[in-house]
């Protein structure tokens, strides 16, 4: 028995009946990831001896044992205490956080162990894991395609077989879209939903934790392990959280289920429309009502998360200076500049950030400048208002939203990074979730003539992961293309 | 065009960043098929629509006045690239 390609819920049940150790499980993983690493580059970092003392050491700490003995592997964006977090980036190249974000200090008292940190987009700046600092992640499907973006070394991990959970980040669709690409499934919690604290900040009003799986039982037990009020991240919601392992496994006869149009017009591959029609009439089969609905505003949506991110991410990367932690630029020899302080913030950021950052830092400092602020940012805003209405009248008759992922399956390393623009429009389908807030789930719903996986996207209402999650493991169990693995 | 070279050679400025003469050209294209792109947006009415800056509503959060564990001075310098005991070492600001 391989158990590498196990999920989470199956290990646990074999090793509450003892029937195999954690360090038989570990011992596999990281022979594995051995092997992988070269072929696939989808970890940051990673250690074995550090990832099994870390684990001993936590043992005292452990208060419940939903994730006893799993593996998880963490995107590098978030802190996870004395270890490497970098968000792949050289401004932050040796860092290594004071303090766990606590998501990891809630996986770690429900006995998960932490295997190390997955590559990344820059700062989770990106769809395709190409604007790393470290090096590019490769699909385990087709090794000359892109796993997705930005949380690509976690769902290359988990398709692969390297670890049994991962945890991503998305903002305008780096969890979903990854997932998409590797044949995973990634869930993007409603905003709120699960604490930021130590998550590294790309865009405050946008950014979400979530768990990337190897099927929908798996993202259920991850997502009630993370979730919940935390008082470190005010914008965490006082909400309590439902035992979504048992809801999904209700029936979805009677679910209401909204088609919008305009996620099927021109710029969608012909293989990945066809595969979701057949999912729709899946979802009729297992007894679901399905109807055509349409979200007017959808064509906006790049333009405002465009705008709207890259405008907090300006601000957010600000604090990136040389002084209090991360690289600094060394001082030129001579002639000293006029300002030597001022000379070094601006080297140290030019040296310190690729071009993908250099590019948001760039466009977010001009929407918010004066002059430029009502037109763009401000308007943004209010575009905003329309894209998130959108979704509330919908949710007013029903019950989710079922789209593609994305409008193509992974498409070829280098084929869009240099044209930022084209790079954009890949998450046309999963931004707008980010603007209104709410949540949406990718799962595995068919294949390419290439082999290649095809993503179903699953959107909510705020704060109901429990409806996408039962619609998706409903889907998944009636289907089989969740079994299937890349050979590597 | 809607940006131009010194444009973005101002906006460098304010976000601290130092561009050498040939990234500015090659931002200034890239930026330039951006902001075309999203002018999308100028076609909507939106006189009566009021801003979206974060999709929960909510308002001043407070926590109890208490104090709780924090960093020590060690841990917070920890990363610093330049230090000097448990202070941060900058390039001098006045002569």
């Amino acid at each position: 028995m391989d158990l590498t390609c196990l999920t989470a819920h199956k290990l646990l049940e074999l090793l509450d009946n003892k029937e195999i150790t954690v360090e038989e499980i570990l011992d596999a993983l990281f022979e594995r990831i051995e092997r992988l690493q070269p072929k696939l580059s989808a970890f940051a970092s990673f250690d074995k001896k550090e990832a099994i003392s870390r684990w001993q050491k936590n043992k005292e700490r452990i208060k419940d044992k939903r994730l006893f003995g799993i593996p998880i592997l963490i995107k590098d964006n978030i802190c996870v205490k004395d270890e490497l977090t970098t968000c792949a980036s050289r401004i932050l190249k040796d860092f290594k956080p004071p303090y766990n974000a606590t998501v990891i200090d809630r996986l770690e008292a429900s006995g998960a162990i932490l295997l190390g940190k997955a590559n990344m987009d820059e700062f989770a700046f990106g769809s395709s894991t190409e604007s790393s600092a470290y090096y590019i992640t490769r699909n385990p499907w087709d090794l000359d395609r892109v796993p997705g973006g930005s949380s690509g070394g976690s769902a290359c991990a988990v398709a692969s077989h390297q670890t049994i959970l991962a945890l991503g980040s998305d903002t305008g669709g780096s969890i979903r879209q990854p997932a998409s690409f590797c044949g995973a499934v990634g869930l993007k919690p409603t905003y709120g939903r699960v604490s930021r604290y130590g998550l590294i900040a790309f865009a405050s009003s946008l950014d979400q934790i979530g768990p990337i799986t190897k099927d929908v039982e798996d993202a259920a037990i991850l997502l009630s392990v993370i979730s919940g009020y935390d008082p470190k991240d005010s914008t965490s919601a006082q909400i309590p959280v439902p035992d979504y392992r048992k809801i999904i496994k209700e029936p979805v006869k009677g679910m209401k289920i909204g088609i919008p149009k305009e996620y099927f017009q021109e710029g969608i591959d012909k293989e990945v429309e066809l595969s979701i029609k057949e999912a729709i009439n899946k979802f009729k089969d297992l007894g679901a009502i399905c109807e055509e609905i349409s979200l007017p505003h959808t064509e906006y949506a790049v333009s405002v998360y465009y705008l709207v991110a890259t405008a907090e991410a300006s601000s957010n990367l600000a604090r990136y200076d040389g002084v209090q932690y991360g690289y600094r630029a060394p001082s030129p020899s001579a002639p000293q500049p006029p300002s030597p302080l001022l000379d070094m913030y601006k080297r140290t950021r030019a040296e310190g950030f690729g071009a993908e950052a250099k590019r948001r830092i760039l466009l977010g400092t001009f929407a918010l400048s004066s002059g430029y602020y009502d037109a763009y940012y401000l308007r943004a805003l209010k575009v905003r208002t329309l894209i998130k209405q959108d979704f509330d009248e919908a949710f007013e008759r029903f019950d989710c939203i079922l789209t593609p992922t994305s409008p193509t399956a992974a498409f070829k390393i280098g084929e869009k990074i240099e044209d930022p623009l084209t790079m954009y429009l890949s998450d046309i389908f999963t931004i707008s979730v980010n603007l209104a807030g709410i949540p949406g789930v990718s799962i595995p719903c068919g294949f390419t003539k290439e082999k290649l996986p095809i993503g179903l996207q699953i959107l909510g209402k705020p704060f109901d992961e429990a409806t996408i999650l039962k619609a998706a493991y409903n889907f998944e169990q009636a289907t089989e293309y969740h079994l299937r693995s890349p050979s590597l | 065009m809607v940006i131009d070279i010194d444009t973005v050679r101002y906006v460098a400025e304010l976000a601290r960043l130092h561009l050498e003469e040939k990234d500015i050209e090659y931002f200034t294209g890239q930026l330039a098929r951006i902001l075309e792109y999203v002018e999308k947006i100028k076609k909507l009415d939106v006189e009566k629509v009021s801003p979206t800056s974060h999709p929960l509503s909510l308002k001043n959060i407070f926590r109890e006045d208490k104090v709780m564990p924090s960093l020590s001075p060690e841990e917070a310098t920890a990363n610093a690239p330049f230090k000097s005991g448990n202070l941060f070492v900058v390039p001098r600001i006045i002569e």
